[in-house]
């Protein structure tokens, strides 16, 4: 695998700020207001790769990265349901969401794991895959075809997680960036910080007699959520989507501290000081009866803004999120130094206009894209609670 | 200061009264008696006036987040709230000291307003610099003047009685008018010993609970309890006579002067210890009413010209009597408050100031029929007042009633959305809702209430994915959903372009049976129109 991809070390360069980077860009004259309107496909990479309704295509290998939609070849960014669909013949995903891939896509799929750094050729498309920092297994894919680089972020982060492996900066020509919280309303505080902010929520509750439910997607969240838990406080319990997701992590080989499925658990109990992990779909819902007097939170990105906490109707908001906010959105960009920039997901037109006028080709691929409530659907629709 | 934020935060954050009520005991108990008392002003609706220009305020945040200014209005527009994004937007700054709330407020926000342009500049970044998020978004909504967390001046009220022990009307009847926070005001007004005896200070109002239309007024009880007057669509007021002067209050408790001189000067008739309440019209003296379309003409104006004078007469329709004599007569029969009101205004006989009428009925069915010509008379329904109930301090349930016509109806066609503020921030919450004229939707209203959660995330879901052209802010779409709407008047607007203004529309309920060409014409509204 040496000398298809450069190590990526060596594309660290050290931290440029935006405002340093406009001072030495002069600003392009474009025509903003109609620029990044929403189906106008742009042909400019094909065929390394194109928008099409079924997602992004690569003509040349005659493969789709997270296709929307049943196709026949399918490289995966990560395992988490809108972006691994069901229904495709042939799969393409990191080594390490082996596990939570198998558990679900249809059995008679044929799948194929890379390693990180390691690449194969598919009808002369160089394709390789790198850390995102999103989830365990998440992967960035690489695809390069005639000198010219694509990359496809998936969902990523760039803030440390204990359960994957960092986001690594991989250089390219094309970026397709996700951009679900590109505004700059959005700056995640610092994981410790956080996970601080939990212990400390579940160390009152305990003190007063109340149960500690905290909800998270099934995976992913629910298990960075875990890892940051201070055990000292008592048993954690999980959600059954949530203990499917730990036990493909654990399968995995990933540490993570012990807990105890809910479902699993015989007679009356007494719930106090306890601390439950599960999906948002359960809040409400008369699963949560059992529990008694409760104290309810959401770790999520969108909590960072109070109209989406108080909607919410919960007793806490955390902000957590495994997706770039806006600084480490530019950072990554800067970073992995595209010609050109796709946003997809989210506000993509404004991520789009921003990188413009700062001297950086870029597009929305979508403008109605994902939004708070949409992973908590596709993870409900996944696994229904139970 | 942080330790309000921490109470902002707190009462934000829950949506159960006895934990808002308890978070406010806790802060009044630690907090010193000047920081209570702007506690007080601020979560009663009290505002620092306007301290910096917004538009100000938006560019130096874009500047300190390094952001050009359409990125913090596309920011803004996310949020739904002003003070929010620039909690956001800028970069978080560190707590060097906690000065308190008393500190805050005289020494770095007041003076804001007498700065110039630059000074301000420089204050406003040394306020950022020292705020993190939480603490800033409190300073920011006070320098805004947007202060606003879900608690009624009511529940303010209860949780300084709880915290000083003495019963809640006292407390609220102190707090009445112009409370000027200061140490003194607030142990004044949780000291036990002290009498009332201000001239000016009103009495809280009683207020009313709405009578459900499908269930009419059976659930009362018996008709030969109450008494039945009609309710009357103008301003709510309290007139004072003490100490040989008059004060008029709004419900608001706004002290309303020289703006309606009609009834001051009729008020200085009434002797010295009087007190009642009543509501203000527009009506030829001792003659009918006139639409509250004519009395807008006046709401707003703070000195009324002498042709208006002329042309817009008003009346105060007197229903009550609080203080008769300078003694408190809220704890009366009604019957009795209302035999003494009568006496009174018969003595002193103005033109300006009579005892509204009582409606003759005495049975449930009489009243319906009665309440079917509400809207000749300009009324909005019947009142219905319990004989035997003392005058309450605020919405108290079962003494006072207010029963409704029901409302004007039109099945109208979504043609623009808006996301909406606060609790609705970044959904498309803020309709525009359109008629059909000659084959063209006219816009006629816009309706921001009405609809449940789970509606307002599918007709979100609906604009995001029909959106035919944006408009700053506003989505156009594909005319395709019928909502029946509900308002309260009609009145010709040149300022509309379907000519006409609705009040109060609301959203009923969506008629999914409805295609876009089902809806309601122009015409059919325009029928509805009052002729005058």
């Amino acid at each position: 695998m040496d000398g298809l991809v450069s190590s990526p070390t060596s594309l660290f360069r050290p931290f440029v700020s935006p405002i340093d980077l406009q001072l030495h860009v002069s600003r392009p004259a474009f025509n903003h207001d109609r620029s990044f309107e929403a189906g106008r496909v742009d042909v400019s990479f094909a065929p390394l790769l194109r928008p099409t309704s079924s997602g992004l295509y690569c003509d040349a290998g005659d493969f789709y990265v997270d296709p929307t939609r049943p196709v026949d070849r399918a490289v995966v960014t990560h395992a988490h349901s809108d972006h691994a669909r069901w229904g495709c013949r042939r799969y393409l995903a990191a080594a390490a969401s082996e596990h939570l891939l198998r558990m679900r896509i249809n059995d008679d799929a044929e799948f194929q794991f890379l390693h990180y750094g390691e690449s194969i050729s598919i009808g002369g498309v160089r394709v390789s895959l790198h850390p995102a920092g999103h989830m365990l297994g998440s992967a960035q894919v690489r695809l390069e075809h005639r000198g010219k680089i694509a990359v496809v972020t998936g969902d990523y982060k760039l803030q440390r997680d204990p359960t994957c492996q960092a986001w690594e900066p991989v250089r390219c020509h094309l970026l397709v960036t996700e951009t679900t919280f590109g505004l700059p309303i959005y700056r995640w505080p610092s994981p410790e910080s956080v996970r601080d902010e939990i212990n400390a929520w579940w160390r009152r509750c305990r003190e007063e007699g109340k149960c500690c439910v905290l909800y998270g997607y099934a995976v992913g969240k629910s298990q960075s959520l875990l890892a940051g838990l201070d055990t000292s406080l008592g048993e954690i319990y999980t959600h059954g989507a949530v203990e499917k997701g730990t036990q493909a992590y654990r399968d995995t080989g990933v540490d993570l501290p012990e807990t105890r499925y809910v479902g699993s658990m015989q007679g009356k109990r007494d719930w106090s000081g306890a601390m439950v992990i599960a999906v948002p779909s359960a809040h409400g819902s008369t699963w949560m009866r059992r529990f008694g007097r409760v104290s309810t939170a959401m770790a999520s990105g969108w909590m960072a803004v109070r109209g989406s906490r108080r909607r919410r109707a919960m007793d806490r908001g955390f902000v957590v999120s495994d997706h770039v906010d806006w600084q480490s959105l530019l950072v990554a960009v800067d970073q992995s130094d595209p010609e050109t920039v796709w946003a997809t997901h989210g506000y993509t037109a404004a991520v789009a206009r921003y990188l413009n006028e700062n001297g950086r080709k870029a597009d929305a691929l979508d403008s109605g894209g994902r939004r708070e409530g949409d992973e908590d659907a596709a993870a409900d629709a996944a696994e229904p609670a139970s | 200061m942080i330790r309000f934020a921490e109470l902002y935060n707190d009462l934000d954050s829950t949506t159960k009264t006895n934990e808002k009520i308890a978070a406010m005991v806790r802060y009044f108990a630690a907090a010193d008696l000047s920081d209570a008392a702007w506690a007080t002003s601020f979560l009663s609706g009290n505002k620092l006036r306007r301290l910096v220009p917004t538009s100000l305020l938006r560019g130096w945040a874009a500047e300190q987040a390094r952001i050009p200014p359409w990125l913090f209005e596309e920011s803004y527009q996310a949020v739904g709230d002003l003070a929010e994004t620039f909690s956001l937007v800028v970069p978080p700054g560190k707590t060097t000291t906690d000065e308190s709330l008393t500190h805050w407020v005289e020494h770095r926000l007041k003076p804001l307003r007498w700065m110039s342009d630059e000074e301000q500049h420089t204050a406003v970044l040394r306020i950022w610099n020292e705020t993190p998020a939480r603490l800033r978004l409190v300073v920011m909504k006070l320098i805004t003047g947007a202060f606003r967390v879900g608690v009624s001046k009511r529940l303010v009220t209860r949780a300084i009685a709880m915290h000083a022990g003495i019963p809640a009307d006292v407390i609220s009847h102190r707090l009445m008018g112009d409370f000027v926070p200061s140490a003194e005001s607030f142990a004044s007004l949780i000291d036990p010993e002290i009498q009332d005896t201000v001239p000016s200070k009103p009495y809280p109002f009683c207020l009313a609970h709405p009578i459900d239309n499908e269930k009419g007024p059976e659930v009362l009880g018996d008709a030969s309890e109450y008494l039945a007057e009609w309710k009357w669509d103008g301003i709510r007021g309290q007139v004072i006579r003490r100490s040989g002067q008059t004060f008029l209050w709004s419900r608001g408790e706004e002290l309303m002067e020289n703006r309606w001189p009609e009834i001051e000067s009729a008020a200085e008739s009434l002797p010295d210890g009087t007190v009642i309440d009543g509501e203000i019209l527009a009506a030829i003296p001792g003659g009918a009413v006139l639409p509250f379309a004519q009395l807008q003409r006046r709401i707003g104006r703070k000195k009324v010209g002498k042709k208006l004078l002329a042309e817009v007469p008003v009346v105060f329709h007197a229903f009550d009597v609080m203080e008769h004599r300078g003694e408190d007569v809220r704890s009366l029969r009604f019957v009795d408050r209302r035999a003494r009101l009568d006496e009174l205004l018969r003595s002193i006989d103005h033109p300006h100031l009579s005892a509204t009428q009582l409606i003759d009925g005495e049975s449930w069915n009489a009243w319906a029929d009665i309440r079917t010509t509400s809207r000749q008379r300009y009324a909005e329904g019947l009142m219905l007042k319990r004989k035997d109930a003392p005058y309450d301090v605020g919405r108290v349930r079962g003494t006072w009633w207010k029963w409704k016509v029901a409302p004007y109806t039109i099945d109208a066609v979504l043609i623009y959305a808006q996301k909406g503020h606060g609790r609705r921030s970044g959904l498309f919450t803020d309709y525009t809702f359109a008629l059909w004229d000659d084959g063209q939707l006219v816009p006629f209203a816009k309706a921001y209430s009405g609809l449940d959660d789970q509606e307002i995330r599918k007709v979100d879901q609906f604009v995001r994915q029909n959106t035919n052209d944006s408009f700053g802010p506003v989505r156009s779409v594909t005319p395709t959903l019928v909502m029946e709407l509900a308002f309260e008047g009609l009145q010709r607007s040149g300022r509309h372009k379907s000519g006409v203004a609705t009040r109060f529309p609301r959203i009923v309920r969506w008629r999914h049976d409805k295609r876009p060409q089902d809806a309601n014409t122009l015409a059919d509204l325009l029928e509805l129109l009052p002729e005058d």
